[in-house]
């Protein structure tokens, strides 16, 4: 049986509803990535498969237990990283991660292997206090202490936002590594880049899956033609590019806008005459699409299937 | 159980750490006792007074003397006619003046005896109802020396203050500031303290373990009941030895129901943490219904008997209430240990119930 059985989950606070009917299972040893903005209803999920709330319909069961009836157990054996730094900031590194242990039964001397290579980078600073440690240090604190119990499945809800670049990438090392220790990984992540380093993600929007599926096969199922553009005027080039007929979706992604287009052969030079006219001197390519494209893709899809 | 001790080295760190959190812990009850003590008391002093009589002789040279002599009152002057009454009291030079009437002392052997009046400025009227009673007080005494037995002519009621008799006020504030102190830090800073891990989102990890609820609550409960314990002791230091206020009934006893008080007061301040998620309003909920309360309604500066009924009946729900009910009994008038048999059970009572229901209210989830 899967680690992480989510099957057909609802919940929702007063009146707005954060998750619509989701339903996942991640693998053994498997890094299963949940995409998307924030307010999808990440945290909600998060905090239903960690015991935390209660889901109004639906079943969910975690490391062979069920999160309403057999939390407890579920308790003992999971890690969790909440999204926001969750550690005591007046305690230091050293007795954080004494504290953690304890809580959870054990000692860092029983399971320091598993978070050897993650302390051995903080440990230069283990009499510092939590709170006076830098955004890509809390994480990897927090990473440790969630690790310390050795748990067989490990909740990571945006582990690295506010963090920089380097950071998140030796971040998601370590997960790697994790992998290979067997450990079952669901994370979470606004970040569209990250999303290839998972072996399978869900593209989460507002409360729905879009899709499940390898990064690989989500950017190869995408077969409509992409466009990117640039200009000196990028605000009037959104404006423009929205106003051209061919043009079926156009968003802003990073220096350019992408664009998707209506029908077969679009005629590229039409559309450079017409941003000329435009007073746009534009750069107009074709591109391959990205994780991100094909979420902009299929939120667009999404919501019109819903009108 | 090595959970548990973890948890406690954890409490301890946070209340250590927070350097000026426990200077406000460990001051406030000096500061307060001080302050009662010695600066805000209801004790009368310095009272000027001036004496009417027509013709002062012996008899009102001696009690003018008397209350000249004692340390509350300075006779300030002799008055020849009733008019000069309005003047020195409108002026502010005396606060009451003491009375004769003509013929003071020849009337004295006369079956209906001769009229004593006291005029005060009642404009603070617990002041003025303070010193009329001492002034019948040293009169009273006066005539009970100097009148051969079975010849006093019961002019002058026979007051006797019983347990306290110089009236100290320090006397009624001790136990009253203890029942207030003990409350205010069990019951805000455990609340505040739990609350705080709500807050700061680690209460969220600490659900996701397998602690278990009650050892978190008893965890967050111990370093405070050692704090309290602190508290308590330098409370009866400075009661004791600074403002020399006796304890007349068992020492065992006053420990152990104090003990018994602080932890009815932890029990409350979890219940306060379950009903809140922000620190700001556990701190409202401590300070509004708690702080409030205790100071007006527990008898530690009202007496109880003058409330309105309504309010008698929340006074009874305070803790503070029988807490200082009994310690007063047990500092002060020096009972034996079984007459704050009846406090002792109410308190435990209290105790049981805010402690399991808030046990039952602890949520296991975020919502």
């Amino acid at each position: 049986m899967n680690p992480v059985i989510v099957n057909d989950i609802h919940k929702h606070y007063g009146d707005v509803q954060a998750l619509r009917g989701v339903s996942f299972e991640a693998g053994r040893g498997e890094i299963f990535g949940i995409i998307g903005p924030d307010g999808a209803g990440k945290t909600s999920l998060f905090r239903i498969m960690t015991t935390l709330i209660l889901p109004d319909s639906g079943t969910c069961r975690v490391a062979g237990f069920d999160v309403v009836k057999e939390y407890k157990e579920i308790r003992k054996r999971v890690g969790y990283m909440p999204g926001r730094f969750s550690l005591y900031q007046d305690m230091s590194v050293e007795e954080n991660l004494t504290f953690f242990a304890a809580v959870f039964g054990t000692t860092i001397e029983e399971n320091y292997h598993l978070v050897a290579d993650i302390y051995r980078q903080i440990e230069p600073f283990k009499t510092r206090r939590a709170g006076k440690l830098s955004g890509g240090m809390k994480q990897k604190l927090a990473l440790c202490c969630a690790l310390i119990h050795k748990p067989e499945v490990l909740f990571l809800d945006e582990p690295t936002t506010g963090v920089d670049p380097v950071s998140r990438k030796e971040f998601w090392e370590m997960l790697k590594r994790l992998k290979a220790e067997g450990i079952t990984m669901v994370v979470s992540t606004p970040y569209m880049d990250e999303a290839r380093l998972c072996d399978r993600i869900a593209l989460i929007k507002d409360g729905r899956f879009l899709g499940i599926d390898k990064p690989n096969n989500i950017t190869a199922s995408f077969r409509t033609p992409l466009w990117a553009a640039k200009s000196q005027h990028m605000y009037h080039l959104l404006n423009d590019l929205r106003a051209y007929p061919d043009i079926d979706n156009c968003y802003v992604s990073g220096e350019y806008h992408h664009f998707t287009t209506r029908g077969e052969g679009f005629d590229t030079d039409a559309l450079n005459r017409y941003l000329t006219s435009k007073g746009h001197a534009a750069e107009v390519k074709q591109i391959e699409a990205t994780i991100e494209d094909c979420y902009m893709h299929l939120a667009k899809t999404a919501s019109r299937e819903s009108e | 159980m090595k959970e548990f001790l973890a948890f406690v080295r954890k409490e301890f760190y946070h209340i250590l750490r927070d350097r000026r959190t426990m200077l406000i812990l460990l001051g406030i009850p000096v500061v307060l006792i001080i302050l009662f003590g010695f600066a805000l008391s209801t004790e009368v002093r310095n009272v000027d007074m001036a004496i009417l009589s027509a013709e002062p002789d012996n008899t009102v040279r001696q009690i003018a003397q008397r209350l000249d002599a004692n340390e509350y009152f300075t006779v300030k002057e002799f008055l020849d006619s009733p008019s000069d009454i309005d003047r020195v009291m409108r002026s502010g030079e005396v606060d009451a003046v003491l009375v004769f009437e003509p013929g003071f002392s020849d009337k004295l052997f006369t079956p209906e005896g001769p009229q004593l009046q006291i005029v005060a400025d009642a404009s603070n009227a617990t002041m003025a109802q303070s010193y009329m009673a001492y002034i019948s007080a040293v009169v009273g005494q006066y005539f009970e020396e100097q009148m051969p037995e079975g010849q006093a002519t019961g002019i002058v009621p026979n007051v006797v203050m019983l347990y306290n008799p110089q009236m100290k006020s320090s006397y009624n504030f001790v136990p009253g500031i203890m029942g207030l102190i003990l409350m205010l830090i069990c019951a805000m800073m455990t609340s505040i303290a739990i609350v705080r891990e709500k807050e700061t989102g680690t209460m969220e990890v600490l659900l996701v373990s397998p602690m278990k609820p009650i050892y978190i609550i008893l965890s967050k409960m111990t370093p405070y009941f050692v704090l309290s314990c602190v508290n308590l002791v330098t409370i009866l230091l400075l009661a004791i030895f600074v403002l020399r206020v006796p304890v007349h009934g068992s020492m065992a006893a006053l420990i152990s129901i104090s003990l018994l008080y602080i932890f009815t007061s932890l029990a409350l301040g979890l219940l306060i943490s379950t009903v809140s998620d922000r620190q700001v309003i556990a701190m409202m909920v401590s300070a509004l219904m708690l702080m409030v309360p205790t100071m007006l309604l527990s008898g530690m500066l009202f007496p109880i008997e003058s409330l309105p009924p309504i309010l008698k009946v929340l006074s009874n729900i305070l803790p503070a209430t029988w807490y200082i009910s009994a310690a007063r009994k047990l500092m002060i008038a020096g009972l034996p240990a079984v007459s704050a048999l009846k406090e002792t059970l109410v308190l435990a009572g209290m105790a049981v119930f805010l402690l399991t229901v808030s046990m039952k209210k602890f949520k296991n989830r975020l919502e």
